[in-house]
């Protein structure tokens, strides 16, 4: 190897036999990453497309449908219901849970104890989802602890939190605010520490209050990263199904709670229809594109970068 | 928070009282707030411990009496709760092992090799983040049929060891803060890109490979969606899985049962946490601003 001496840019600096093998190893480096990729994301995703135009049990003769799952499905009332279901419980978890998670990372921020509080907040977020929703369903029995507790002090006929199907919706969305608000409070305190304290001094002596300094100085600050939390937070909202499956019994009561995952699992392993499901998970493929599309278009009004 | 302290002093003292007086309200209501967040995990321990006859009180009852033991030795005799943890912990491990080799050098290629395709192939990549995971579970789950891996550990971890488009994005972002240097020196040093790897980039890459590894046993220990689809052997269940087998029984009476084996999932899990809290905290919030 006879190094080259020409003072330009690093990565033209290396030698001419470093480069050749350099695109051989590229490709042996990525390799087992790619071979996955293609065998079990890309490869069923692009079946996915397929079968959503077929009509198939996994059995008999698979028959070509054309655009008539999807017309079935956007025709159905389950999966209407599945959709709004899920866009209310994303539309509902994501700025309560996130709110909640600024305002408890703000109140940590300067505490001394602040790790003490933090896995107290935490500790839902290593618990698996099952076992979150196995606890909760026990909590929300007709005769558990919150009935118990509401019927003994407020003196009112405790809610049926699990059976009344409006209140199963809020009950999921409640375990799922509670189970998400650590997670969210760390990644703020982590950008809140980016945020210099002589710019918080200055408007403070500027006269800001605590409101305008979370509101006017914190939050346009670290808006790239509430951006990027509402982004994760509403895309995995949409996936909503394990607390569904678990927490109210099969997407209950009389489907008050069924999401668009379920939905596509209850047709694919309820009904083995694969084509219909498949059509489904095209719908929330579509739904996460267009949602993550306006959210991306309503960044350039709010967030602020650094650079600006 | 220094400065702040340091100015105190000056300040009139009915000030001083003021702020010491916000100060304990915050440390007040945070402690509520955290004593609710625990609430459930309390009452679970507290009702696995309850006999049967104590959970009908009106109003119901604080602390067990008498404690019984009982509901832990049914949980765990009326279903495989030990060949569970098993299961989970070889499949966690492997998955973790794969990902943290499989990942490192697709992240080090991005971060550092000049190859054709590079930069598509990074997009590609970046864009598959984008896929729901349960828009590919029919195809995915017909093609583990055709591998005859239903009811088998291999559909759960040979794909989480061969692909995980986000730890390559992670490790690529972990790569770039590595010094150039190094590997220069290496190279002039006649250290070909394999070995370099293995020696230089990987035993540098300790901090982010350990925050890799939390991140990914968590996902995979967690996982409940695809081993419902994909295991139909009590034998073979992971432990969410099982645990599902105490599911929906709201109708039933001693739900003591239950909590006590929510705590057997539980309880392990949130000692592991308290143990490793500071790394586990910072892992996951690392993960949650995308590697930055």
């Amino acid at each position: 190897m006879t190094p080259r001496l020409a003072p330009v840019a690093p990565a033209t600096r290396r030698p001419a036999a470093w480069r050749r093998r350099d695109r051989r190893w590229g490709w042996v480096f990525v390799g087992p990453q790619v071979i996955g990729m293609l065998l079990f994301i890309l490869g069923p995703f692009l079946a996915s497309l397929v079968l959503a135009f077929a009509s198939w049990d996994g059995l008999t003769e698979l028959k070509w449908v054309g655009w008539a799952n999807f017309a079935d499905q956007l025709g159905d009332e389950l999966l209407l219901r599945s959709i709004v279901n899920t866009l209310l419980i994303a539309v509902i978890t994501v700025p309560i849970g996130l709110g909640l998670s600024l305002l408890i990372a703000v109140a940590l921020q300067n505490l001394r104890t602040r790790s003490l509080y933090l896995v107290l907040f935490f500790a839902p977020v290593v618990t698996s989802t099952v076992a979150v929703a196995m606890i909760w369903q026990q909590l929300f029995r007709s005769d558990g602890v919150l009935s118990s507790v509401i019927a003994s002090t407020l003196h009112i006929d405790p809610p049926d939190w699990l059976g009344d199907p409006h209140l199963a919706l809020i009950s999921v969305c409640i375990v799922t605010i509670w189970m998400s608000v650590g997670l969210n409070t760390v990644i703020f305190l982590a950008g809140l520490q980016g945020v210099s304290p002589s710019v918080l001094e200055a408007a403070q002596l500027d006269g800001a209050g605590p409101w305008s300094l979370l509101t006017r100085i914190r939050m346009p600050l670290i808006s790239p990263i509430i951006f990027f939390s509402t982004i994760v937070a509403f895309i995995s909202s949409l996936q909503t199904f394990d607390t569904v499956f678990v927490l109210t019994s099969d997407a209950g009561p009389d489907n008050a709670t069924r999401t668009i995952v379920y939905h596509i699992y209850d047709l694919g392993f309820g009904r083995f229809e694969f084509g219909p499901s498949s059509a489904a998970s095209v719908i929330l493929l579509m739904l996460t594109l267009v949602i993550t599309g306006l959210q991306f278009t309503a960044q350039k009004r709010f967030v602020h970068y650094e650079s600006d | 928070m220094a400065t702040l302290e340091g100015v105190a002093p000056v300040r009139a003292t009915s000030g001083r009282r003021g702020r010491d007086l916000r100060k304990l309200l915050l440390h007040l209501v945070l402690l509520a707030a955290g004593l609710a967040m625990v609430f459930p995990f309390v009452w679970m321990l507290l009702t696995s411990f309850k006999a049967l006859p104590q959970l009908l009180d009106e109003p119901l009852s604080f602390l067990p009496n008498p404690w019984t033991i009982d509901n832990y030795v049914q949980a765990w005799t009326s279903v495989p709760f030990g060949q569970a943890y098993l299961n989970s912990a070889y499949i966690c491990l492997l998955s973790v092992a794969g990902t943290l080799v499989t990942a490192s050098m697709a992240g080090y290629a991005f971060a550092r090799i000049e190859f054709r395709g590079a930069k598509v192939l990074f997009v590609v990549f970046l864009a598959t983040q984008m896929i729901p995971k349960q828009v590919t579970l029919i195809p995915f789950y017909l093609l583990m049929t055709k591998f005859g891996w239903v009811d088998s550990h291999l559909s759960l971890i040979v794909p989480a060891m061969l692909v995980n488009p986000f730890a390559v994005f992670l490790m690529r972002q972990f790569v770039l803060t590595l010094p150039r240097e190094l590997e220069e020196a290496a190279r002039v040093d006649g250290c070909g890109r394999w070995r370099m790897f293995w020696r230089i980039v990987l035993p540098n890459l300790r901090p982010g490979l350990a925050a890799l590894a939390i991140i990914v046993a968590l996902d995979v220990w967690n996982n409940f969606l695809f081993p419902l689809v994909l295991l139909n052997t009590p034998d073979l269940f992971t432990v969410p899985l099982l645990l599902t087998s105490f599911r929906g029984q709201f109708g039933t009476i001693n739900y003591g049962l239950v909590m006590a084996a929510s705590a057997i999932d539980t309880i392990p899990m949130l000692i592991a946490f308290v143990i490793g809290q500071r790394k586990i905290i910072d892992s996951l919030a690392t993960s949650g601003l995308g590697g930055r």
